[in-house]
């Protein structure tokens, strides 16, 4: 089969899919993008690590109108993946009130972006209801 | 101990549609309004601060001296997304605190008409192959894929996220604070829109971002407004009724956001706001009781909500019960946005963090006709700029 990469470079693809950070090692806060210095106490230096694939809708909306190229309706939200935020769309759930609500338990999945030129697929993310 | 700075004169252009005026004319109408309501000229400002975010790098001050008097006094350009006029104000400020100069202006315009989304990545065809671009190594546009960019979407997690974690807000709570600002509006002349809306019209309305609905955003309109302050002893030669009228500027804060676990994934607007009122609170020696009015960033319904906590008008986790007692209704203990707020009155940027100024100002002058609030002595505006900029001024009228 051809090749995949993912959609940001802190989704780890393969057989168990998950998201990796930036973590300060002086601190443990955590950046998902590519850091300087430590925004909480300007340390230097970071290490990888895991997230994890659990977590907690602690917010959400579902966009209705977006910019033109964007497929509406989306849920878009923040999870708590075990102390570690991290934002995403929320799928594999109807884009409704009824169905999408803070507090319920999600877990991470992955999403075809599409595929290039040369075959290779882009793979994102999104947090699916954990039941 | 720095000398007392005082607004001696302030003035909002008609919030709305302007197509026969540009950006000039309406920061040269803010800025000749402003002077006139002073009694003073360019010749006697020695510094002016003025923001116009949509042409940012045009150097939008000098122009504007161009319309309305070429003095050569330094010119300070600022930008600060939504609290660039507060900012240009804050600066005003700062440089008569200093003793740089005893009169400062500030001016913030901004055309907004049908400008639409004024964020989220618009989406255009990607190079022949996936190549990572940017501080997360996307190969594709993040919006959408991964949460929104859109401000109506941010602000609903905002508002989502406080009823996560205290409860009690819902679709028609959000929809019942617009019905407030559009109510409101209806007594404010200069206003983008004056129209009352019922609750079933503004949740049945166009969703946007789920929970807010068309009415429940800010409105992109055009505006301008300006402000003269002066320092304290410049006020006291000027004649007794612009001191009768000067509002005193009992507390100038800016603040931007300390580092949050999750401010990188969701802004976080709280924190910076929070900080700023104790700052504004602390500095102006009063507290939220002692408020006759105040004007909140309400850049969308769900954004009012959390403000009335950060800006401490009710206990922390409060903002429902708040918002349920009729509080911050005009008639209430402590009216919110009597303008009609961003939502109604509308929002063009860098003219709203004057704006809010401009409302409560007309106020404490008593001079704000069919929507004052009697009586008012004491009054906070509020603005945010996302990024984040928080602004908050603590005004009050002049003793006798």
């Amino acid at each position: 089969m051809s090749a995949s990469v993912p959609l940001v470079d802190y989704l780890v693809l393969g057989g168990d899919p998950h998201l990796t950070a930036h973590e300060c090692t002086a601190c443990g806060a955590r950046f998902f993008d590519r850091r300087n210095a430590c925004a909480a106490c300007e340390g230097e230096r970071f290490r990888q690590v895991d997230v994890p694939t659990d977590g907690e809708l602690r917010a959400f909306t579902i966009v209705s109108f977006a910019a033109p190229g964007v497929p509406v309706p989306f849920v878009a939200g923040v999870v708590d993946c075990g102390g570690t935020s991290v934002r995403a769309n929320v799928v594999n759930t109807p884009a409704d009130p009824q169905h999408v609500r803070v507090g319920m338990k999600l877990r991470l999945t992955t999403v075809p972006v599409g595929r290039d030129a040369d075959g290779v697929e882009a793979v994102g993310f999104g947090f699916e209801p954990a039941s | 101990m720095a000398e007392n700075v005082w607004i001696v004169g302030i003035h909002m252009t008609k919030f709305g549609k302007h197509p026969e005026l540009d950006t000039l004319d309406l920061g040269a109408q803010a800025a000749r309004g402003a002077l006139a309501d002073a009694g003073l000229r360019m010749r006697d400002v020695g510094v002016l601060a003025a923001g116009n975010l949509m042409n940012a790098a045009a150097g939008f001050g000098q122009q504007l001296q161009k319309q309305i008097g070429q003095t050569g006094i330094p010119v300070f350009n600022v930008a600060n997304a939504c609290a660039t006029g507060a900012t240009a104000l804050r600066v005003a400020i700062m440089a008569v605190r200093a003793g740089e100069t005893d009169t400062g202006l500030a001016v913030g315009v901004e055309k907004l008409s049908g400008a639409g989304l004024l964020a989220g990545g618009r989406r255009v065809a990607g190079g022949d192959t996936w190549a990572p671009q940017g501080r997360f190594g996307a190969v594709a546009a993040l919006d959408g894929r991964i949460g929104t960019e859109t401000m109506p979407g941010v602000f609903a997690q905002i508002g989502m996220e406080y009823d996560h974690k205290y409860g009690g807000a819902d679709f028609e709570l959000f929809a019942r604070i617009s019905e407030k600002n559009h109510a409101h509006s209806t007594l404010n002349p200069l206003a983008s829109y004056q129209k009352r809306f019922t609750l079933e019209q503004i949740m049945g309305d166009v969703m946007i971002a789920y929970p807010n609905t068309r009415p429940m955003c800010s409105a992109n309109c055009d505006g301008g407004a300006a402000a003269v302050v002066v320092s304290e002893s410049k006020l006291r030669t000027l004649p007794l009724e612009q001191q009768r009228r000067a509002v005193k500027i009992s507390a100038s804060v800016l603040t931007s956001d300390p580092w949050q676990e999750a401010c990188q994934v969701l802004p976080d607007v709280n924190t910076l706001t929070r900080h700023a009122a104790e700052q504004a609170y602390e500095q102006a020696g009063v507290g939220p009781d002692d408020l006759d009015l105040v004007e909140l960033h309400d850049c969308f319904a769900t954004a009012e909500l959390v403000h009335y906590d950060n800006l401490k008008l009710c206990p922390p986790g409060g903002a429902v019960d708040l918002f349920n007692s009729g509080a911050t209704w005009r008639d209430g203990s402590i009216p919110v946005n009597v303008s009609g707020g961003l939502e109604s009155k509308g929002h063009p940027v860098s003219a709203t963090g004057i704006a809010n100024i401009w409302e409560v100002a007309t106020h404490l002058r008593g001079e704000a006709g069919d929507r004052q609030i009697a009586g008012a002595q004491v009054g906070l505006a509020h603005v945010i700029g996302l990024g984040s900029a928080c602004a908050v001024h603590i005004l009050e009228k002049a003793a006798a």
